[in-house]
């Protein structure tokens, strides 16, 4: 096997096992899922080998190009299907295969009941295959359709029990945000063209310094429109949330670890652009600030555990996109939290999903309680990722969230100071909500009805979660030792080109001050929640509703677009029949108006007739008459 | 005599006749009454004959008789088969022409 | 004879061979209907075969004297454009045969009947792209309307008279204008070169431009009904509700390519000047139907004039395309041409299928299909896909190109039309989740899925929408040339024209 050769078959093997399982029908029931499953390890053993082998290359080396076919080719418009393997997205082909492969194993005890799994299975792959192009297109477009192609994934997932009204309606939601979305990308790509000529990744690069800055800006302000839709960022953010209607490994995959963090691989994939314009730089931290504590504040009032691990994982994003907004450094840090996010997050979702199974799909937490002892693994596993989110030393969150907020203060004067403080925040509610699902969960007396027999759930599920749990502590330090990533992603983002502002804190500072905060939103959460009633209170303050309401994002875009949105079409579509079509209608029918008249005349009298010819005759000759006069 | 005369003669009988077929119900007097508008025409030509001193005139009223002649045998046919098939002589009866 | 006269030729004898069948053996003149226009696919594939793809101008080429004395010729010739054009129908009328297999029986008229219009359209179909003499292609373009007028009024279902009669009243007023102008253009040729309908002898003419604005305007109206384009469009929805699923395709994926291709070959090459002059209005016209189309498509009930609508959509990206005059807009309007031929025959044929089976056409009546009847339900999810334009589709090449050739020069518009993709993911979705998602609701637990024979229908089309999705390069290897010569002849030239490094 050539490396060089085998980056297609990191697209190709899952895009055809999955077109086999949606052809073959009923008749693959059997094995499909052990299809999926074993064609997904293979991509991750490929990419393992990948990364083998670009690690024993010297860095100028390291990054390999495929040329598929020639795509489109009009005039000076062309792109190649070609495909490019660097430091970035071998990082990404690792974290999606592998995930993805512990996610495929997880799946296949999770939906054992489910006699669709076979189908399940095929979306599954289709998505391993539409991510993996999305990160290894060396364009713009070959990033787009991947980029159609998760979110066309993502739609048939979540509305995988789509019989369910709302699950179709969250699905739909899902794909139009998303549209938006694209929008930006389409609209970036366009702009690329035509400042570039070109919608390649190294020639943008290479044009970069020398485009306009409004040209820069309006290319940024695109592509951040595109993150922001990809990655359920403010003000896109509102299908995430009901995007978990779809099956719990669903949410863990595509939701919490992989696709919504495209919008991330976009902005660092694009660092040249945003490098070159501080405008378009502001507006990336301005979103990720905004959606951050946004995302951390919808996460506390939330009593639906996969919704409060959905506003968990809108506020971790938004802490990685404010990363990106930060120059070259953050780049790095930006990578390596999605790295750890996408341990610790996905193995959340995973117990998430186990606790589920183990209560018959409640999903509402004031339900639980005291389930650690009834399912002590999940617990385990679950704490685990719980203290890596938090930041605690020495797991995962801590190497990668640290780094964040500490670039954050050091980004200079009172930027550095509001990012700062936002990020400290939002560290602190962090603390707060995940704490709370914890006590919810895990402790506390039991509030389930006695219908429920909770239990551990079996080893295919358990095992992916160990995995990931080791994950969420280990992947901290071993990426973020002697700054592996940060050298490891220097080639890409000009990492090492880290202009040194004073420093405001000192790290250790950064971290204690970090930590203490953490610890008042733990304390807060586990006072508060001593006792917890099994229905959520009505009588709460002003904050909790709005936070339930998801701080009024649907209200408003029901309000703004969706009500206005209808009042238009059908508007439009009256006008369009009454009057556009009713011009045309008017014209037809004032000509049979006439002509009813003139037939009037037609009484069929021979002596109207006659009378009428007599009176024409004399109308003839008194004009002749009179003519010639 | 003035030879004007005649022309006044005939447009008079003309007017009678036009005036006849316009008011008349029954198809045997509108008949009559076409029979006189041709007459009238006819004495129009044979003044004009007269007053130009050649024969022209002359000739286009024996047409128009042999016209008249074809003209009664024809219209009196339709008059009668009316007449048979819904017991009426007229006009305002016929007047299938409308649908 | 060329090989295209031939290819226009088959279905016509095909008519008359079932012209001469018996009329009680409705089977056999389905099977020799099919056998033909089979017939006809392949020769078009051997035409595509034999056609020098890097050679932009007309290719088999003949003439023959028609009307001597106003030097009136029969007179044809392809070049990329129009073979694309010819290649599809040919490949479309037998899919529309296979898939309405009964669609002709319970009409107004006999199955015979319903065969031979069919493929006498076939043959017209051919004709009027073939055609290279602009009265011959007007006389085939004024007599498509005859069959087509009798396949609505006389097979179609609902107020299918109406529908009928209003089609062919938009028609005929285009077309009176069209031969006014076409009057127009011969006498000036008269007063130039002696009188010729010879349509690249016609594109040397030096015409003044008041008079080439009146020209312009009367071939340009002629075509904008056909396409049809805001807001000339209001007989498609009427014609597409009445018309039989078959029938509707060629209506929409054929006869109204008419307009988008009439538009590049006769008002960009005839009138560059005009077409200059009217290019800002143009672009406007065509900015209204992408939204227009797309936001009255989201407030339909009826199926049928969705897919109406979504076209008038896809007829706003055309024909921005083509009046944006660079190499992308056209080279991906022609693609578009193509594409979105498969892809409402994809739309109307499912829908099409739905309908007779739950015998309604309204939204509301269906629900739950996709547990009921999956594969069906699987055929409509794709067609809708391409109709958003999904990347992995062939009509996703087209309208990015369509809207990156616009962004090149006029942004405005090109934006604007760029947010149409949104509205194209909400009527796709909105009739995919009310008819397919859900609880199965009363009247549709006992659908069938699609047979063998629908199936073998529909395969191609989506295969030939998923290839063409990811190799279009002999689709557009074979548009590029033609598009350079078309855009020389308007004096056009592409602001990015060099490709950057």
């Amino acid at each position: 096997m050539n490396a060089n050769n085998a980056i297609v078959l990191l697209i190709a093997l899952p895009l055809f096992s999955s077109a086999i399982l949606l052809l073959s029908g009923r008749k693959s029931d059997k094995w499909g899922h052990l299809l999926a499953t074993a064609v997904s390890a293979t991509t991750f053993v490929i990419g393992v080998y990948e990364f083998f082998q670009m690690h024993s290359r010297p860095s100028t080396d390291r990054p390999l190009t495929q040329k598929l076919f020639e795509w489109i080719s009009v005039g000076g418009f062309q792109v190649d299907a070609s495909l490019l393997l660097d430091q970035l997205s071998i990082c990404f082909v690792l974290l999606i295969t592998g995930v993805g492969t512990l996610i495929h194993i997880y799946s296949i005890e999770y939906m054992s009941h489910d006699h669709n799994r076979r189908r399940f299975f095929a979306y599954l792959n289709l998505f391993i295959a539409a991510m993996l192009l999305l990160v290894l297109g060396d364009s713009y477009l070959n990033l787009y359709v991947g980029w159609e192609g998760v979110g066309l994934a993502s739609y048939l997932l979540i509305g995988f029990w789509n019989q369910k009204p709302a699950y179709a309606t969250a699905a739909k939601k899902a794909f139009v945000a998303n549209r938006v979305g694209d929008v930006g990308l389409s609209l970036a790509i366009m702009i690329a063209f035509t400042q570039f000529g070109t919608v390649t990744f190294a020639g943008v690069k290479a044009g970069a310094p020398h485009a306009s800055p409004a040209a820069l800006t309006a290319l940024g302000a695109m592509l951040l429109l595109a993150a922001a839709g990809k990655s359920a960022q403010f003000p896109l953010q509102s299908w995430l949330g009901d995007a978990m209607a779809g099956p719990t490994p669903v949410s863990a995959l595509i939701h919490a670890a992989t696709m919504v963090t495209a919008g991330v691989y976009l902005i660092t994939r694009s660092n040249f652009v945003f490098d070159a314009s501080p405008t378009a730089q502001a507006m990336v931290v301005t979103v990720g600030a905004i959606t951050l504590l946004f995302g951390a504040i919808i996460g506390t009032a939330k009593d639906d555990i996969k919704k409060a691990l959905a506003a968990s994982t809108m506020s971790q994003i938004g802490y990685m996109i404010l990363a990106t907004g930060l120059g070259p450094i953050g780049y790095a840090f930006a990578i390596l939290h999605l790295l750890t996010h996408g341990f610790f997050k996905a193995g959340m979702f995973l117990g998430a999903g186990s606790v589920m199974h183990g209560m018959d799909d409640e999903v509402n937490m004031r339900r639980y309680g005291g389930l650690a002892k009834a399912m002590p693994i999940t617990a385990v596993t679950f704490s685990l990722g719980y203290l890596a989110i938090l930041g605690v030393p020495p797991f995962a969150g801590f190497y990668s969230k640290d780094k964040i907020i500490e670039t954050a203060l050091n980004a200079g004067g009172a930027k550095g100071i509001l990012l700062g403080g936002a990020t400290l925040l939002g560290a602190a509610i962090t603390a707060f909500y995940m704490t709370r699902v914890i006590v919810l969960t895990f402790t506390g007396a039991k509030r389930w009805d006695s219908k429920a027999h909770p239990h551990e759930s079996p080893i295919l599920m358990w095992l992916p979660m160990a995995i990931l749990a080791i994950g969420s502590v280990a992947s901290g330090f071993l990426l973020s030792s002697g700054s592996a990533l940060v050298n490891w992603l220097q080639p890409i983002v000009n990492a090492g080109h880290h202009e040194h502002n004073e420093e405001l804190l000192k790290p250790a500072v950064v971290s204690s001050l970090a930590l203490g905060l953490v610890l008042v939103g733990v304390l807060t959460a586990v006072f508060k929640y001593r006792t917890v009633p099994v229905d959520a209170p009505t009588k709460v303050s002003i904050f909790t509703t709005a936070a339930r309401k998801d701080l009024y994002q649907d209200s408003f875009n029901e309000a703004v677009l969706m009500h206005p949105g209808q009042k238009l079409t059908t508007g439009l579509v009256y006008t369009d029949e009454q009057v556009i079509d009713g011009t045309v209608r008017g014209v037809g029918s004032s000509l049979s108006i006439i002509s009813t008249a003139m037939r009037k005349i037609q009484n069929g009298y021979v002596r109207s007739y006659a009378l009428v010819m007599v009176l024409g005759v004399l109308a003839l000759v008194t004009t002749i008459w009179l003519v010639t006069l | 005599m003035d030879i004007s005369n005649y022309l006044y003669l005939s447009a008079a009988l003309f007017t009678i006749g036009a005036v006849g077929v316009v008011v008349r119900r029954n198809a045997i007097v509108v008949f009559m009454c076409v029979e006189l508008m041709l007459n009238a025409a006819n004495l129009a030509f044979v003044t004009f004959s007269r007053l130009n001193g050649n024969l022209d005139g002359q000739v286009a009223s024996f047409f128009t008789m042999v016209v008249a002649a074809c003209e009664v045998v024809i219209g009196l046919a339709i008059i009668v088969t009316i007449f048979r098939s819904r017991r009426s002589a007229s006009v305002d009866d016929a007047s299938l022409l409308k649908r | 004879m060329s090989i295209v006269t031939i290819l226009g030729l088959i279905p016509l004898l095909g008519a008359v061979l079932v012209a001469v069948l018996p009329k009680a053996n409705e089977k056999l003149t389905k099977q020799v209907a099919l056998a033909t226009s089979l017939v006809v696919a392949l020769g078009s594939i051997w035409l595509a075969y034999k056609f020098n793809g890097s050679d932009g101008n007309f290719q088999f080429v003949e003439s023959h004297q028609w009307i001597k004395n106003f030097n009136i010729n029969y007179a044809v010739g392809i070049d990329g454009i129009s073979l694309t054009l010819i290649v599809m129908t040919a490949i479309l009328v037998p899919i529309v045969f296979l898939a309405g297999w009964n669609e002709s029986e319970g009409g107004r008229w006999s199955v015979k009947t319903f065969y031979i219009l069919l493929l006498t359209l076939e043959t017209m179909m051919i004709g009027v792209f073939a055609a290279t003499d602009v009265f011959l292609f007007y006389v085939i373009f004024e007599a498509m309307l005859i069959p087509v007028y009798f396949l609505i009024g006389g097979y179609g279902r609902g107020e299918r008279a109406a529908a009928a009669m209003k089609f062919l009243m938009y028609s005929l007023f285009g077309g009176l204008l069209m031969l006014a102008a076409v009057i127009g253009v011969y006498i000036i040729s008269t007063n130039q070169n002696g009188g010729t309908f010879d349509v690249t002898a016609l594109s040397h003419l030096t015409i003044d431009k008041p008079t080439q604005n009146w020209l312009f305007l009367g071939f340009f109206i002629a075509f904008a009904i056909k396409a049809p384009l805001w807001p000339f469009h209001t007989w498609l929805p009427a014609a597409a509700k009445s018309a039989t699923a078959g029938t509707s395709t060629l209506l929409l994926g054929v006869l109204d390519k008419i307009g988008t291709y009439g538009m590049i070959r006769f008002c960009m090459t005839l009138f560059p000047d005009a077409t200059k002059t009217f290019t800002p209005i143009i672009i406007v016209l065509a900015v209204i139907s992408i939204l227009y189309g797309a936001f009255l498509a989201i407030g339909q009930k009826d199926i049928n004039s969705l897919i109406a609508f979504t076209s008038i959509s896809h007829f706003g990206f055309i024909t921005l395309g083509i009046f944006a005059m660079t190499s992308q807009g056209i080279s991906g309007a022609s693609f578009y041409m193509v594409n979105h031929g498969f892809s409402t025959a994809a739309l109307f044929l499912v829908a099409g299928w739905m309908i007779k089976r739950r015998d309604s056409s309204q939204i509301s009546d269906f629900g739950g299909l996709q547990r009921v009847t999956p594969v069906m339900a699987w055929s409509f999810f794709l067609a809708g896909m391409s109709a958003l334009a999904l990347p992995g589709l062939s009509s996703f090449i087209s309208e990015f190109l369509v809207l990156v050739g616009t962004f090149t020069k006029y942004p405005l518009a090109a934006i604007l039309g760029t947010t149409g993709i949104v509205l194209a993911a909400l009527y796709v979705l909105i009739v995919v989740q009310r008819t397919l998602h859900g609880e199965t609701t009363p009247g549709n637990e006992n659908l069938t899925d699609l047979t063998v024979r629908e199936k073998v229908a529909i395969a191609p089309v989506i295969a030939i929408l998923v290839i063409l999705g990811f190799f279009p390069k002999p689709v557009l290897h074979v548009i590029n040339p033609t598009t350079a010569v078309v855009m020389e002849h308007a004096g056009a030239t592409d602001p990015i024209a060099k490709a950057g490094k």
